[in-house]
């Protein structure tokens, strides 16, 4: 059983070691994602981990072309716009990541309630180097 | 839960003032707000001694980062000459001045005070674009921006969801677009005063000056489809779907009910007032709705007794195209899935049954965002004393107006309702 405080620094850690992880209430059984410190329902406090499958269907999608400065670094600007979106998995809780393997010139060729799968990618060199989730059709 | 309380002692609106918005460069957020409390002192109709005012509560979200100065409180107590008296700064992301107004009309409602001065300020246009969008995604949830969301971006995502869930599209957005540049010429205080056919005219012009081929556009609805007049900013969002980056100020004199006409015959009363939390997109419980604007409302009516058939006309949060819908669904103008209609057929023009952002809205207006909630609440203001101008909604006694004010992506809304006696 994993120990680790449930946290989002815990959380991003997992991230880093390609796991999706969220937090399941031990009294109702309700699962989060991101984790919670505390049970909506029914106001538990003994949370636990547990790891997600990484599967799931794209609930809505943007494709952004005015990009941040962090997003530019990576490469992607007005002429290589990238997609971002929220993906509902299949335990029921939601997730907010980037969405490839997909046209994201062509917006409309994306389309909403596909299945998508997560994947773990690597990006940056040496200090700078991290893992970011994404999701990927199916 | 949102009940049906009543504020302890009522409270009302005697004066009012806004800036100009629009890019100053050589204007900071004092001369703005000096501009506004001008005004505001002017419009009290029996006089106003600005030694009266017994505390003050200024919004503002992020001049810290916009032009690197915290603590504005005191700035605009010592420029108002108001020092040594009580200033409160409040921050909700865009939302920031309505929050002053709330904690003003507790205090008042409370007997702590009178008579309160409550407004906001930002000054944004220092910064280049890429800087004030970094700076206003530091308003939206953390797991957002991980991913890559921007502003824009957020409400893109739920313009997607809009669309899936109702068979629409981009049209439907550009009819609250060119809804909006309908009203802006007839604002005088509005940073952008052009309708759609007008900026249409002037690309044309521009491309005939320059020898280029010019565009042959049927109608605002073809030229808004074209890329090349309207970009995609965060897809389905393009330029015409974004308000602007901008400065300004804007104010309200806030006094009991028992005072206000010692300061004016025609005070507007605040009746309701409601403000609501929200979760970002990964905890939403609806991608088509804001909770805290479900929240907001419910408060807002229930301290009214008011429901939403009674309220004339709206200033609702327009920051992008697509909030517009959502909030005039979520506060029961329009029932869900029914705004993008009404909007096409004219209701919310200002002719229309339900006229929404009579003063061209956050989009042509402009949104220094700490100064819109008051921006709105002087639109409000202006309308039902029956001074609004060339923008006065035709045809009509006003007696009940509101405003809406979303800060963030959702995570902080409020509904407040006025009335005219």
């Amino acid at each position: 059983m994993e120990e680790r405080p449930i946290s989002d620094v815990s959380y991003r850690k997992f991230i880093q070691e390609g796991k999706l992880m969220g937090s399941r209430c031990r009294k109702c059984g309700k699962v989060y994602h991101p984790p919670r410190h505390f049970c909506e329902e029914c106001y538990g406090t003994d949370m636990e981990w547990q790891e997600l499958e990484g599967e799931g269907e794209l609930t809505t999608y943007t494709c952004i072309f005015v990009v941040p400065p962090y997003m530019a670094r990576e490469g992607y600007g007005r002429d290589n716009p990238y997609c971002t979106g929220v993906v509902t998995l299949s335990e029921g809780p939601r997730v907010v990541a980037r969405i490839e393997g997909v046209d994201a010139r062509n917006p409309e060729s994306i389309k909403i309630g596909m299945p998508v799968k997560a994947v773990f990618n690597r990006v940056g060199e040496g200090e700078e180097a991290r893992t970011y989730l994404a999701f990927r059709p199916a | 839960m949102a009940g049906k309380r009543k504020i302890g002692r009522g409270v009302a609106i005697v004066g009012a003032g806004m800036s100009n918005f629009g890019m100053f460069r050589d204007k900071d957020s004092k001369d703005l707000f000096a501009e506004a409390f001008r005004e505001l002192m002017d419009s009290v109709d029996k006089g106003l001694d600005p030694r009266d005012i017994q505390a003050v509560w200024i919004g503002n979200f992020s001049n810290d980062f916009f032009v690197h100065q915290a603590h504005w409180g005191p700035i605009i107590a010592d420029l108002t000459g108001l020092a040594p008296r009580a200033v409160t700064r409040t921050e909700g992301a865009c939302a920031s001045s309505t929050l002053a107004v709330r904690d003003g009309i507790m205090a008042i409602a409370s007997g702590m005070y009178d008579i309160v001065l409550a407004g906001g300020v930002e000054e944004m246009s220092k910064r280049t674009t890429e800087e004030v969008t970094e700076g206003l995604a530091l308003a939206t949830s953390p797991y957002e921006g991980e991913a890559g969301f921007t502003f824009p971006g957020v409400f893109g995502a739920l313009a997607n969801a809009y669309f899936h869930k109702y068979g629409v599209g981009r049209e439907h957005l550009m009819n609250v677009t060119i809804k909006s540049h309908e009203n802006a010429p007839l604002n005088p205080k509005a940073q952008f005063k052009h309708t759609i056919r007008d900026l249409m005219e002037a690309r044309k012009e521009k491309a005939r000056k320059k020898g280029l081929p010019v565009p042959e556009w049927a109608d605002e609805k073809e030229a808004l489809f074209d890329p090349a007049f309207n970009p995609p900013v965060a897809w389905p969002m393009h330029l015409f779907d974004c308000c602007p980056i901008s400065d300004g100020a804007s104010c309200v004199l806030l006094v009991a009910e028992e005072l206000a006409k010692n300061f004016t015959n025609d005070p507007i009363y605040v009746v309701g007032f409601g403000q609501g939390s929200g979760r970002g997109l990964h905890a939403c419980p609806s991608l088509t709705s804001f909770e805290a604007n479900r929240q907001a409302a419910a408060e807002a009516y229930g301290m009214s007794g008011l429901k939403p058939r009674d309220i004339q006309f709206a200033e609702v949060h327009d920051c992008f195209s697509i909030a517009e819908l959502i909030h005039i669904e979520d506060l029961g103008f329009f029932g869900e899935g029914e705004a993008y209609k009404a909007v096409a057929e004219g209701e919310t023009r200002r002719e229309g049954r339900m006229p929404i952002n009579t003063s061209g809205g956050l989009k042509c207006k402009g949104h220094p965002v700490g100064a819109t909630g008051v921006a709105q609440m002087y639109e409000v203001w202006k309308q039902l004393r029956g001074e609004a101008g060339e923008r006065q909604i035709p045809g009509r006694d006003l007696y009940v107006g509101a405003t809406q004010n979303l800060g963030g992506t959702g995570g902080t809304c409020t509904f407040t309702i006025f009335e005219r006696r």
